[in-house]
């Protein structure tokens, strides 16, 4: 049991360690600008696929899953406030952050790791490049910068997920639908948005890498991180998401 | 008689390992080692697996810290550097690994440009191929510039890993089991191959390995590491003139006696 917790506290050691380094190492050059690009289309531009539909059904269902309760009221012109509300505040970056963090997540996981396991990792540092910088850095920083980019991304179709569902039943137009869906967000809707995907973008990235670059014992290693990658970022947004309602909830008041 | 015809400074040395330990957990690799490789030495440790052979080039280009000891590379003790000091030491080591740990997202061109590219930012485009078809031809693969590391032979692959070190124009070079996993063939071509860049590139190197016909064939000096010590020295004859049981078996398994 001693031993347990001393491999907990060691671990949480470790990974403070990592995020430390991440701040010391992303404001020094030489910057890999390169890679970083590189990254923000393998994080990005290869998730929309995924995203979309994922950002188009949870449009869909939301609304036909909110109506019956509103229709109860006769409040169903509502929807839209409702759906706005709902989209932006909580659901396109929670559903984005969710999508990413299984399919990114992992995939930094398990490329990391197999680097990491063959030895390439070894390999850049020997040879006068800085590891943690081009393969780290520049993966944490794609996440950070694209997932608040496909949260925007997922809200809008949403947003016209649920539009085909409310212009179906209930015959609004798309003029009168967005002027309702704008009127009802607020600035600090977008700002929590934006605040919650920089952080879940984060997240991502920072496991998914912190697993894969200390993964060892062979392939199995390899899988293990990668899972590792899925599960811990899952957890940690889930955490994450409860504390910044928190803290916007106590802005809002 | 050098293996590779080139000439040893023994004056300089490149490489001191000086009384040095390492440990993971409660397994003690390496217990008080000392080691001297000289200027235009080719030198072979020789062990059984899981001896710390790897461990100690490890050690040597700053991958591992010692638990006890100091290393000095080109005068310089590795384990005082800063990160940025390590950095640039490790330019003039080149570091051919088991696997080949060619980074399989690139291609064989990317692959040789990346060092390259990150440590010498003022070449020109130009001067970057120039470079890369260079030391591609010199060990001779210049038709695989533009294949994945997937499409390669195991024999292939250590050449580009040795490639890919050789375009710093290393002074060191490490070898890491440079015949592991390779047909008898091959493993001549390879050894060939470490005389070339010894003679061509005028570099010291450390080989680690347990073929012995590896040993003999590139080997100016072999040192044999048994139980986390070295305990034998000398030319490969002087190394086997033994009744060591630990010694004996290594050659009577490589040349069946």
């Amino acid at each position: 049991m001693i031993k347990k917790i001393q491999r907990i506290l060691i671990e949480l050691a470790n990974i403070h360690r990592f995020v430390m380094r991440f701040y010391r190492e992303v404001f020094m050059p030489p910057y890999e600008f390169k890679e970083i690009i590189r990254q923000c289309y393998e994080v990005g531009w290869k998730s929309l696929p995924l995203i979309s539909l994922t950002g188009f059904i949870t449009g869909v269902v939301f609304t036909n899953q909110s109506r019956p309760s509103l229709a109860e009221f006769g409040a169903t012109s509502w929807l839209p406030a409702l759906i706005s509300i709902a989209i932006i505040r909580a659901l396109a970056p929670l559903v984005t952050a969710l999508i990413a963090s299984g399919k990114v997540g992992s995939q930094i996981g398990a490329e990391l790791g197999s680097m990491r396991v063959t030895e390439q990792i070894d390999a850049m540092e020997v040879s006068g490049t800085n590891p943690f910088k081009f393969l780290v850095v520049s993966r944490v920083l794609a996440t950070t910068i694209t997932i608040p980019i496909l949260s925007f991304y997922t809200a809008g179709v949403g947003l016209i997920g649920a539009f085909l569902s409310v212009n179906q039943s209930e015959n609004t137009s798309f003029t009168v639908y967005f002027d309702q869906v704008f009127e009802a967000v607020t600035y600090l809707d977008i700002f929590s948005l934006v605040l919650k995907a920089v952080v879940f973008g984060f997240t991502i990235g920072i496991v998914g890498c912190y697993q894969g670059y200390h993964s060892s014992k062979g392939t199995e290693g390899v899988g293990r991180a990668a899972n590792w990658a899925v599960v811990m970022s899952m957890f940690l947004i889930f955490i994450e998401e409860i504390l910044i309602v928190q803290i916007i909830q106590a802005m809002r008041a | 008689m050098l293996k590779s015809g080139g000439h040893i400074d023994r004056d300089t040395e490149v490489i001191t390992v000086q009384n040095v330990s390492k440990s993971f957990g409660d397994l003690h690799v390496l217990r008080g080692v000392d080691l001297h490789l000289f200027k235009g030495e080719n030198l072979v440790v020789l062990g059984r697996s899981g001896t710390g052979k790897s461990v100690l080039i490890k050690l040597i280009s700053g991958l591992l810290k010692p638990d006890l000891g100091t290393i000095e590379v080109l005068g310089e003790h590795v384990d005082e550097l800063s990160e940025k000091e390590l950095q640039q030491l490790r330019l003039k080591i080149g570091f051919s690994f088991q696997n080949s740990a060619l980074y399989d997202s690139m291609t064989v061109r990317e692959n040789l440009e990346f060092p390259l590219v990150r440590n010498k930012r003022h070449l020109s485009r130009g001067e970057i191929n120039h470079e890369v078809e260079d030391v591609l031809d010199a060990v001779g693969l210049l038709h695989t510039i533009n294949q994945m590391p997937s499409e390669l032979s195991g024999g292939q692959r250590k050449r580009i890993g040795i490639a890919r070190t050789l375009i710093l124009r290393p002074e060191i070079m490490l070898y890491d089991e440079p015949t592991a996993g390779l047909d008898p063939i091959t493993c001549i071509e390879i050894n060939g191959l470490i005389n070339e860049v010894q003679e061509k590139y005028k570099t010291s190197s450390i080989i680690i390995t347990h073929d012995l016909a590896c040993a003999k064939s590139v080997g100016d000096r072999i040192v044999m590491l048994l139980d986390g010590k070295f305990e034998r020295e000398g030319e490969f004859d002087q190394i086997f003139d033994t009744d060591d049981e630990r010694v004996k078996p290594f050659y009577d398994y490589n040349f069946i006696t």
